[in-house]
């Protein structure tokens, strides 16, 4: 990350709440254009991080840059919260017309009226409610609502948002056009963004990176796909949906694989981690196939155990299922294989996954 | 019930004959109590939305305080500020006891705490984030003031509504600070006061359906005011 593409950093970030910490973090780097996602669980620090980041909270420690130049101060944060907006998780608009809601935050910079009706009929085209223009926000639905909001803080053109679980509140087909048309508008313009939520589907879909927060801490910040297969810790692999995580001991290193001793059952992984040491071993589920007992279907999985079905969970379009195969394995399968395996809880499959499939990391 | 209709015919004809005394009571009535509301706005507001605003330890308390002042009894009000405005007492150098302005003064100190107990509860009332999504669209604190005053305008014109309808209904403190006196310090309630007290039941009659309609016609146009501009 060059310094020059660095948009906003934080430092040694500090606040604390009757006594507790609340936010730890030592070090933080957005750059131009970029997307983050702070993931987490309720409580685990990530709008008092976005706060802090957008100068609201005060009382917060740590040093604020914004393109290399601190902010501190009234004026300067004045100055900084003008090139900045945000949307919380509600609307919060005003009791006037959608149009008068947008027009707001321009209004405030006092800018011209043939230039600001301009940038308001831009951003209510954006994001599909210049039918509403004239409607009072109070008898908005919840998406137009939303919608509204994300105009009215895209109309000030701002170079960073900061989104606090802005569709959290929004069913799921309505959160999936808005996620949609905000998109758009967030490529169109190249502005960064930095947006919270506890769901990770959500987070997986907008973000270039993504950063795990638990207890005022960021645990793994880095591309997704990174955090979704290589998370650092037990947190982490359980919160971006790994399935299963198992504690083991290293028993034999070769060259490129190790054997993993969970329980009685012997795992063989890829990962250069020297015998004795104990580790952690993530699956994804996607990664774990099942197929019926006395099948020898040929595939290249170094691992293969018998099982027993311990619980099979309906999550909608797909089954989850939890084996015990001397240790707990969990996989998701399709409705059509469940009915093809004659699966049932108690029952007895095959349960297969590569040794690449295995994350390792080495505990402490 | 002749009693009743008697006042009304009188109130009739004492508003459409322009009854000197009577036109002059109501303006009296009606300037003494506008200027105790503008000040108590003055101060109570900017008190209400400093208190709804700030956070420092026992503002509860104070809160609690400004609570309890909105039931402030007219009387002790009055019998404190004649205290002070007494010839030696401390602001008796002012010389304001038994005019207009002691009344004013009476008044402010009644309406002040009804105006700033129901600001801060307004201003409480609107969302906790909304202050930051204010200042997230880039507004100074001036501006953020003026925007949250803006979308509790109903309440705070209640407010409004409250303390002009607690003072021009007042008596005892207008009358103990004001002695009631005939073209200087009579208002319409201390009028009414003194007409029943004198049997001239139809002229205290007229004077209370003038204080009615007054204070309907000022809610009316408060009300007005509180409903305009809000889109539909």
């Amino acid at each position: 990350m060059n310094a020059s593409s660095v948009i906003l950093e934080l430092n040694n970030a500090d606040v604390r709440r009757g006594g507790v910490r609340v936010l730890d973090v030592p070090r933080f780097r957005l750059r131009r254009g970029e997307i983050m996602c702070l993931a987490g669980p309720n409580g685990s620090g990530k709008t008092t991080l976005l706060l802090t980041l957008s100068c609201l909270l005060e009382r917060a420690q740590g040093e604020l840059r914004f393109k290399g130049r601190p902010v501190a101060g009234r004026e300067s944060a004045l100055a900084y919260r003008r090139h900045t907006a945000s949307v919380f998780q509600e609307p919060l608009l005003f009791d006037a017309s959608v149009y008068e809601n947008v027009a707001s935050g321009l209004k405030l910079r006092g800018v011209p009226r043939q230039e600001l009706r301009q940038r308001v009929e831009k951003n209510l085209e954006r994001f599909r409610i210049a039918h509403l223009a004239g409607r009072a926000a109070r008898k908005l639905s919840g998406g137009e609502a939303q919608r509204t909001s994300l105009a009215r803080a895209l109309a000030t053109d701002p170079e960073i948002l900061f989104l606090d679980e802005p569709f959290s509140a929004l069913d799921p087909p309505t959160r999936e056009a808005l996620i949609d048309d905000l998109e758009h508008s967030i490529r169109d313009t190249g502005i960064a963004v930095v947006m919270s939520s506890h769901d990770q589907a959500e987070a997986l879909r907008l973000a270039d990176t993504m950063a795990v927060m638990r207890q005022g801490m960021v645990l793994q910040a880095g591309p997704p796909d990174e955090i979704m297969n290589f998370p650092v810790d037990e947190f982490v692999a359980s919160f971006v949906g790994m399935g299963t995580v198992l504690r083991g001991r290293v028993v034999s290193a070769g060259p490129d694989t190790v054997r993993v001793a969970v329980a009685e059952t012997m795992i063989e992984c890829v990962g250069g981690i020297e015998a004795g040491r104990q580790v952690v071993l993530c699956i994804r589920p996607e990664n774990v196939t099942i197929s019926a007992p006395g099948s020898h279907k040929a595939d290249s999985a170094r691992n293969r155990f018998a099982g027993i079905v311990k619980r099979i969970i309906p999550m909608g379009h797909f089954l989850k299922v939890q084996l015990d195969c001397g240790f707990f394995l969990s996989t998701n399968i399709t409705r059509r294989s469940q009915e093809e395996l004659g699966l049932v809880e108690g029952g007895s499959v095959v349960a297969s996954f590569k040794a690449t499939a295995v994350h390792l990391i080495p505990h402490a | 019930m002749e009693l009743v209709f008697d006042g009304i015919w009188q109130a009739i004809v004492l508003l459409v004959t322009l009854d000197r005394e009577t036109w002059g009571i109501t303006l009296l009535s009606l300037q003494v109590s506008g200027a105790a509301t503008f000040i108590s706005l003055l101060i109570g507001m900017s008190a209400g939305i400093g208190l709804a605003l700030a956070e420092f330890r026992g503002r509860n308390l104070l809160v609690s305080v400004i609570n309890t002042g909105m039931g402030l009894p007219p009387v002790v009000v009055g019998l404190f500020v004649t205290i002070m405005l007494w010839r030696n007492g401390p602001l008796g150098f002012f010389e304001m006891l038994y005019t207009p302005g002691a009344i004013v003064l009476a008044q402010a100190v009644i309406a002040t705490p009804i105006v700033a107990g129901i600001t801060v509860a307004a201003i409480q009332n609107l969302p906790r984030n909304l202050r930051l999504q204010i200042l997230a669209l880039g507004a100074t604190r001036l501006q953020m003031v003026r925007l949250l005053m803006r979308e509790a305008r109903l309440p705070l014109l209640a407010a409004v509504m409250a303390g002009f309808g607690g003072v021009i209904s007042e008596v005892g403190a207008s009358i103990m600070v004001g002695g009631n006196i005939k073209g200087c310090t009579r208002v319409l309630t201390t009028a009414t006061v003194m007409e029943t007290g004198k049997g001239n039941f139809d002229i205290a009659i007229a004077l209370g359906i003038i204080l009615l309609g007054l204070t309907f016609a000022v809610n009316y146009v408060l009300t007005l005011v509180q409903q305009h501009d809000r889109p539909r």
